[in-house]
């Protein structure tokens, strides 16, 4: 058991260097297309000529494209992402510090909607019909339809401006975390929500839950073990794909409120133009991405040992 | 479509949770388009003796740091979100449905390869890859629609293609083939119109996502270019007023949470009917 769940990540690894390959070689195209040296747009027109020069001859940069391309990912290859245009720091070390903040605001987001979502979502679904399914079905809607940077401000209004509780943007402890966290949440929540209770409905009218009820087994044991262990597989999904998202950098949510993450530097990249940071974002977001939707895989297996994990289906 | 229409457009219309919510979208989208018609200000006269003016009889919503009615600027706006939304919704649509009918139809290897595609696309976040298109492309709004739809046609994509897999399969695809239709015929005349109404119950789930999407571009300067009223780039070039006038963001962000969450509501509505299961998150486009 243990050797073939090995295998399976292995394999899954070995994905990766294509979808890498693919979207480095993608955003190298772009690059190319953008005016001006592909050199300088990638080491940045700080770096001393001795480095532009060692890069150019690294990268070939007077042979074809597809050597050039070669020569970049020789140089990713040893780690060397390049220096920010505007900072001219390392690119890479650059994000592995900001990554843990992200990691943290990622983190306190799941706190709140996991519990809030799934509880809230098992409630509609056994108040089916209700006026109480109604107010949470509005409340998820709403949820997904207030833009995040709206409602951002909002709630940096009332709670930061006027009742003064919380800092209004900020790097740092529980303090500046509560507030990007609680946005950050709310379009989480509000699918978790949906998703949640959809399953628990269809669960519901399944025959084992009839079977265990004529059993007499009691109410909550049902729906505590029964529904649950059978609800848990889509509520994974919905919380891995938000989690990996989220790790992608809260562009929106980290620029309103000055969290210094990965989102927030990958769109001062992006604004700036600063195109070794858009880089270095997109490849280290792809790998974090692909990572999350493996662990997801992993998850589901232990939860569930019927899915069996063997590449596609 | 005709006959082929699982849910008739009277039927569909005469739900109230559908009915309403189009119903407001109609009408903020219907007075955007009317607005120089209305007594409404000039959204692009700039007032210096009127900046940062609290709502008030003249000016409802009050007035920006430009000293323009944002009453008028909101009417205005609608135009572009929903618009902007509607276009690429069409555009993703237009593509996916293409993508979808022959890749399920064909199958094979072409099928697969853009159906890898399509998986990567619906997995990655699609705000992210949005952005990363906006960049390339001058900001404007031909580049928000193209970054909309790269992000967009997928899951129009995906959808057709299930469809059309168990079409293909039907008696009346071979009876067609057997008196002698070409490919193309029996594709586009038999398999696709019986698409079409799926891709356009698909077209009403998606279109909150999209203006969403819309939105928050503008907002990142990404979108359309200034002065042009769009609510996102409105609330964006008025974040900094939020202590003193905070009306200027209050009300743009509040149009927009109406109309988005009525075109979601009628997703809803149209999911439910439908019976359709999206897959993945229910976020922007």
């Amino acid at each position: 058991m243990r050797w073939r769940i090995t295998t399976y990540i292995f394999k899954r690894l070995l994905l990766l260097i294509p979808l890498l390959l693919g979207i480095t070689l993608f955003a190298f195209l772009l690059l190319k297309t953008l005016p001006g040296d592909i050199v300088l747009s990638l080491v940045g027109e700080r770096a001393s000529p001795e480095v532009i020069e060692s890069i150019r001859r690294e990268l070939g940069a007077d042979e074809g494209v597809l050597a050039q391309y070669v020569g970049y990912l020789k140089l990713l290859m040893q780690g060397d992402f390049g220096r920010s245009y505007h900072t001219n720091r390392e690119v890479l070390a650059d994000i592995l510090m900001k990554f843990p903040n992200t990691l943290r605001l990622a983190l306190a987001a799941m706190l709140i909607s996991i519990p809030g979502g799934i509880l809230l979502g098992f409630i509609a679904a056994y108040r089916r019909g209700g006026l109480v399914e109604q107010c949470i079905n509005a409340l998820s809607i709403g949820g997904l339809s207030i833009p995040v940077f709206w409602s951002a401000i909002m709630i940096m209004i009332l709670f930061s401006l006027t009742l003064k509780l919380f800092p209004p943007s900020g790097t740092g402890g529980f303090k500046f975390l509560v507030l990007p966290a609680f946005v950050l949440s709310i379009p989480a929540t509000s699918t978790l929500i949906r998703v949640t209770k959809t399953t628990v409905a269809d669960i519901l009218a399944m025959p084992y839950i009839t079977t265990a009820r004529a059993k007499g087994v009691s109410l909550l044991r049902i729906r505590a073990v029964h529904v649950f262990k059978n609800a848990v597989i889509p509520i994974v999904t919905i919380i891995g794909l938000d989690f990996g998202s989220y790790l992608n950098g809260a562009v929106v949510t980290e620029t309103i409120f000055g969290w210094d993450g990965i989102g927030r530097f990958t769109m001062e990249g992006i604004l700036k133009r600063d195109y070794p940071v858009i880089m270095g974002c997109i490849i280290i977001g792809t790998i974090v991405f692909v990572m999350i939707n493996l662990i997801t895989d992993i998850v589901y297996h232990y939860l569930d040992p019927r899915i069996r994990l063997h590449g596609k289906e | 479509m005709g006959k082929s229409d699982p849910m008739p457009l009277q039927r569909v219309l005469s739900t109230p949770k559908l009915s309403v919510p189009l119903l407001i979208i109609l009408l903020f989208f219907a007075l955007s388009l009317l607005a120089p018609l209305l007594p409404l200000h000039d959204p692009g006269r700039i007032d210096l003796e009127l900046l940062r003016m609290p709502p008030s009889f003249e000016h409802p919503f009050g007035t920006d740091n430009k000293g323009r009615d944002l009453f008028s600027r909101v009417i205005y706006g609608a135009k572009i979100s929903i618009g902007v939304a509607m276009i690429a919704a069409s555009v993703s649509a237009a593509i996916g449905f293409i993508v979808g009918l022959t890749s399920g139809y064909f199958g094979g290897k072409f099928d697969a390869v853009v159906m890898s595609v399509v998986d990567f696309i619906l997995s990655f976040p699609s705000l992210l890859l949005a952005i990363a298109i906006s960049v390339v492309l001058p900001p404007g709004l031909y580049t928000v629609m193209i970054a909309l739809t790269v992000v967009g046609w997928a899951s129009f994509a995906r959808l057709v293609r299930g469809h059309v897999l168990t079409l293909k399969s039907m008696a009346f695809v071979d009876a067609a083939r057997a008196v002698g239709c070409s490919t193309a015929r029996i594709l586009f005349i038999h398999i696709a119109p019986l698409c079409i109404p799926l891709a356009l119950v698909m077209m009403g789930i998606k279109l909150g996502g999209f203006m969403l999407t819309e939105a928050t571009l503008s907002f990142l300067g990404l979108g359309a270019q200034p002065p042009a009223p769009t609510w996102g780039a409105m609330i964006s070039a008025h974040r900094t007023y939020i202590l003193t006038a905070p009306w200027m963001v209050v009300f743009p962000g509040l149009a927009l949470s109406v109309v988005a969450f009525c075109f979601n509501l009628a997703g809803e509505a149209l999911k439910q009917k439908y019976e359709l299961k999206e897959r993945g998150r229910g976020d922007a486009a």
